[in-house]
Order: structure tokens, then C-alpha cells, then sequence
């Protein structure tokens, strides 16, 4: 069986990381800008498992599940915040959050 | 199979997890209570604990337990007794704070994020050292945002959130790709780096340690989130927050890329170079500044930048005088937003003009600003000039000379702005001049927290032989 070569898994997990970036970067509403978030840390997970198996340890497996556990919290206290804010400002255009400035 | 040296490692998070239930379960039965029981025994549990760690968690020798994951050495032990200082001080600064106060919820999250920054500063292997800095940043967001009424504070949380979690992930990455290239996660296992990829990891790494010491150009984010903060939350921010990622800064450099290392003066090189426009930017920006509490955002900015120069110059002295900046800074700054916290809960306002005629409003409270805020400018006898002195004695001595100039040049720009604050508070007077019927009481929380950090300024800046000696007793165990 040909396994497919580990270069394969990083190089999409560099363009996976690339895209979260620029839609951190680009997009204006917050629940995107989450999302784009979430798609960096998955490319982090995926290069991580890729990188597990090529060096045939299982370290990198065991950082993926911390990661998701660390991931799933951000997101809860991330999307409280966008609730809090919302709440506030009735929009979550990231730019319309700006009363601190200077 | 546990043994005494495993428990002494975690000790101090043992024992803030316990109080942290503690104060759980008093929040729930407490139902008659004056608003201030759980500051108390949140700040009475802390006081214990630190006298508890310092007495019996001094470690006589480095050694690493829990399968590798935690370090249990001197600076773990120094930073540790740091954090839970600061701790302690904050809930000292929280108790008398509408909104923030009387939640046990606050309590919580503070003590969880000292957790977090206890084990930041003993981590040695990757897993642990993402999940602490998390553990750490994740209840911070919350307390960012707490007063969720306010839209300031609501906007601080969010923003501290957006860039947290981005630049977490950043450095995430970096961690996946040395364990790809190195085979393990252990920092100890990591002996020789040089990898084809080592200076993109540098960045990358780079990009979240730079973000939590709020290190110039990720120091944005840091002046927005101080003014909209809590104030007490924002001292505890600038202080043990900062504190905690240099010590992540100085593991992992020291660790990964160290002075034998090929990579050494590419490190240090690009450090220095943030480390001037750190302290160039942020002085410049703080003099134009008009909120007390951005105009500190500022300078705590340019004091990261400070106290890299101690770790550019890659040595034990460095090192030492690091931590000493550390906990010189922590005292300084601490005591500089128990102020501002104190002055704006009766006054209402952080804007510099307004504490025209402070002096005579509060001579006392005025007199602890007064020592706050030389030792930020440096001026003996303070903690902050004994400190800076060691920095950039540092950095003479590692042939760095021209960053040492231009610290020395920041801070006289420093003086400035800090001496401005310290003459609206004394020289100005109050619309209207009569000072004496807007009195700024002084609740027993402030007292004794000002108190305590004033005297610890000035034995800092005074007697600092045994604080430098506990200082390079951290630098000693790194090289």
C-alpha cells in the first residue's frame, strides 16, 4: 500500500494555515473572523498528526486532543463575548467595535 | 507513584485550586454577606499560600517531574511566588469594585489564571506550555470583558480575545513544526536545533511571546485592552501576565537556541532590534497620551522593552537582571493601578486632567503615586532605577553598548510623561480650588495593599542585595 508522503499533509496544512490567516486578516464580521481562527488551529492539528505518524510517535496525536479541548473553550468564551458585545453595540462588525482608539 | 518532590513541584497550584473551590462553594451558602468575604478570603488564602510555597517549595535542586512536563528549579519557584503576589494584590484591588467585587466568579478566574501562569513559568515540554498559556489567557479574555454592561470593557475582552487566540495559534504552529522536525515535544530532549526551517520557527514562536509581553509591533492590542479593562484587572494584566511570558521567553530561547547555538545571534539580533523600536514607540506614543490608563499601556510597552534588553544580552548577568526587572516592575506597576483603581472608583474618571489637585484631595494616596511613579521613571531610591541599572549594565557588559544607550535615552523621555502626571496631581489645583469638599476616601483593601507595595518598592530599591542574589539564583539554574 502507498501511504501518501508526509510533505503532501504539510503542504495543505500551510495553505490551510495561510487562508485562516488572511481571513483573520480580510474578513470584518467577528463570527468569521472566529472561524478563520478555528482553521488555523487545524492546520496546526493537522500537521501535528501528520508529522505524529511520519515520526512514528504518538506525542503529537496526544497535543491534537489537548488542542481541540483548548479550541472548544475559546469558542465558548469567544462567542459569549461576541454575544456580550452585540448586546452593546447591535452589530459585530469588527469595524464598529471601536470606541477604544488613540 | 507519587513522591514528595512531585508534590512540592505543583504545590502552589494544589493548593489556589482548593482555594478556588473554596471560594465556589462559599459564593453559594454565603447568602448574608457584606460583598467583601469573598475578597477577603480569596486575598487571606493567597497571603497563605505564599508563605506556605516559600517556606517548604524551595527547591534544592533542578530536577524534572511528572514524565518530563514539569520543572520544578529555582525560577519556577521565584516567578511562582511572584504571580501569587500579584495575585494577591489584585483581589486586594478587586474587593471595593462594583461589579467585580462581589462575584465569585472574578475570584475564580483570577486564581485559575495564576494557576495557568505557575505552570508557564515550569513547563518543559510543549503540550504543557500551550495548555498553561491557554490556561492563562482563556480566564483573562473573561475578566477583560467582565463588567458586561459597560461597552468599553465588553470591547476590551473581545479584542483581547481576537488577538490572543490568533497569536496563540501562531506559536501553536511553530510548536507543531518543531516537534515534526525534532521527533518530541520534550524541551529538554531538544539538544541540537539546527533544522532548515529554524528561523521561520524563530517568528513564528516569536509572534506569542511578543503578543503577551505585548512587545512592539504585537503591542496594539495592549493599550485599547488596559483602557477598557477593569483597573484592577489591567494592573494584574501589565504585571504577572507580562511577567509570565518572559519567563516563557527565557525558557524557551535559553532552552531551544542557546548561547552555543548557530542561531544565538540571529535571536538576539532580531530581539534587539524589537527591543528599541519597543521602547522607542511606546515612550514617543505615551506622551500624547490623555487617559492615565493608556498612557500606562504605554509605558508598561516600553518597559517589555527594557527588560529585553537584559535578555538580549544572553547571559547569566542578563538573566538575573531580568528578574530582578520583573519584580521590581511588578511592584511599581501594581501599585501604580491600585492608585488609579482607588482614585477612579470615587472620582470617575481616568483622564489625567482630572487628578488636578489630588495631593490635597488624598495627600496619602498622592504620596503612593508619587513613589509609583518615580519608580517607573527610575529615580533612586526606587525599586525601577536599581533595576534599569542592572539591564543595561547587562547589556554593556555582553558588548551591546549602543542599546543600553538607547534605554537610557528612553527613559529620559520617560521622565516626561511621568513627571507630567505628578504635577497635575500636586502643582494643579481642582476647579474651583476647593479640594477639601471632594475628599478621596481610602478603603481598608487600598490601605493595605498600597501599603504593602510601597514599602516593597523602596526595599527593592534600597536593600537589593538579597532580592538581586534571589534573582541570580533564577539565571543560574538556566545556564
Amino acid at each position: 500500500m502507498n501511504a501518501v508522503p508526509v510533505n503532501y499533509y504539510i503542504i495543505l496544512s500551510a495553505i490551510l494555515f495561510t487562508i485562516g490567516a488572511l481571513g483573520v486578516l480580510i474578513r470584518r464580521n467577528a463570527l468569521v473572523i472566529f472561524m478563520s481562527i478555528e482553521l488555523m488551529l487545524n492546520a496546526a492539528n493537522l500537521a501535528l498528526v501528520a508529522f505524529s505518524s511520519a515520526n512514528a510517535q504518538l506525542d503529537g496525536q496526544i497535543f491534537v486532543f489537548f488542542i481541540m479541548t483548548v479550541a472548544a473553550a475559546e469558542v465558548a468564551v469567544g462567542l459569549a463575548l461576541i454575544v456580550a458585545v452585540f448586546r452593546t453595540k447591535k452589530s459585530i462588525d469588527v469595524d464598529q467595535i471601536n470606541v477604544l482608539k488613540g | 507513584m507519587f513522591d514528595t518532590t512531585m508534590i512540592m513541584a505543583i504545590l502552589p497550584e494544589i493548593l489556589m485550586l482548593i482555594l478556588g473551590l473554596l471560594v465556589l462553594v462559599f459564593d453559594l451558602i454565603w447568602k448574608k454577606r457584606d460583598g467583601r468575604d469573598l475578597g477577603w478570603l480569596t486575598a487571606g488564602g493567597l497571603l497563605f499560600i505564599l508563605i506556605v510555597t516559600a517556606a517548604i517549595a524551595r527547591p534544592a535542586e533542578s530536577t524534572l517531574v511528572f514524565g518530563g512536563m514539569i520543572r520544578y528549579d529555582m525560577m519556577s519557584y521565584v516567578f511562582k511566588l511572584l504571580f501569587i503576589f500579584g495575585s494577591m494584590m489584585t483581589s486586594f484591588f478587586m474587593m471595593d469594585i462594583e461589579q467585580l467585587g462581589k462575584r465569585g466568579e472574578a475570584y475564580i478566574l483570577l486564581l485559575v489564571a495564576t494557576i495557568g501562569m505557575s505552570l508557564m513559568a515550569s513547563s518543559a515540554d510543549l503540550i504543557m506550555l500551550y495548555l498553561a498559556i491557554e490556561t492563562t489567557s482563556i480566564p483573562m479574555y473573561v475578566l477583560a470583558g467582565f463588567m458586561r454592561d459597560d461597552e468599553k470593557s465588553t470591547e476590551a475582552g473581545f479584542k483581547y480575545l481576537l488577538f490572543g487566540a490568533m497569536s496563540s495559534t501562531i506559536m501553536l504552529y511553530g510548536f507543531s513544526l518543531i516537534f515534526g522536525f525534532t521527533g518530541t515535544t520534550a524541551l529538554t530532549a531538544i539538544t541540537d536545533f539546527t533544522l532548515p526551517l529554524a528561523v521561520g520557527i524563530i517568528f513564528l514562536m516569536m509572534v506569542g511571546i511578543a503578543f503577551k509581553i505585548s512587545l512592539a509591533p504585537l503591542h496594539f492590542w495592549a493599550p485599547d485592552v488596559y483602557e477598557g479593562a477593569p483597573t484592577p484587572i489591567t494592573g494584574y494584566l501589565s504585571t504577572a501576565s507580562k511577567a509570565a511570558g518572559f519567563a516563557v521567553l527565557l525558557r524557551l530561547f535559553l532552552g531551544l537556541f542557546p548561547e552555543t547555538s548557530p542561531y544565538a545571534p540571529t535571536w538576539t539580533m532580531i530581539m534587539a532590534v524589537l527591543a528599541t523600536i519597543t521602547m522607542t514607540l511606546g515612550n514617543a506614543v505615551a506622551l500624547s497620551q490623555t487617559n492615565i490608563k493608556r498612557m500606562l499601556a504605554y509605558s508598561s510597552i516600553a518597559h517589555a522593552g527594557y527588560a529585553l534588553v537584559g535578555v538580549v544580552s544572553l547571559s547569566e548577568l542578563g538573566v538575573g537582571s531580568v528578574t530582578f526587572y520583573l519584580i521590581a516592575y511588578v511592584m511599581t506597576n501594581l501599585a501604580a493601578f491600585g492608585v488609579i483603581a482607588a482614585f477612579s472608583r470615587v472620582a470617575g474618571s481616568d483622564e489625567i486632567s482630572d487628578y488636578a489637585g489630588m495631593s490635597r484631595r488624598n495627600p496619602t494616596l498622592a504620596l503612593v503615586a508619587l513613589v509609583a511613579f518615580l519608580s517607573l521613571t527610575g529615580m533612586p531610591p526606587f525599586g525601577g532605577f536599581v533595576a534599569k541599572v542592572f539591564v543595561f549594565a547587562a547589556a554593556v557588559k555582553a558588548d551591546m553598548i549602543w542599546l543600553a544607550v538607547i534605554g537610557v535615552l528612553n527613559s529620559i523621555i520617560g521622565v516626561y510623561y511621568y513627571l507630567t502626571v505628578l504635577k497635575v496631581i500636586y502643582l494643579h489645583r481642582m476647579e474651583g480650588e476647593n479640594e477639601e469638599a471632594h475628599p478621596i476616601p481610602i478603603t481598608r483593601p487600598y490601605a493595605i495593599a498600597l501599603t504593602v507595595l510601597s514599602f516593597a518598592i523602596l526595599a527593592i530599591g534600597i536593600v537589593f542585595g538579597p532580592w538581586f542574589n534571589i534573582a541570580s539564583s533564577v539565571a543560574e539554574g538556566l545556564f
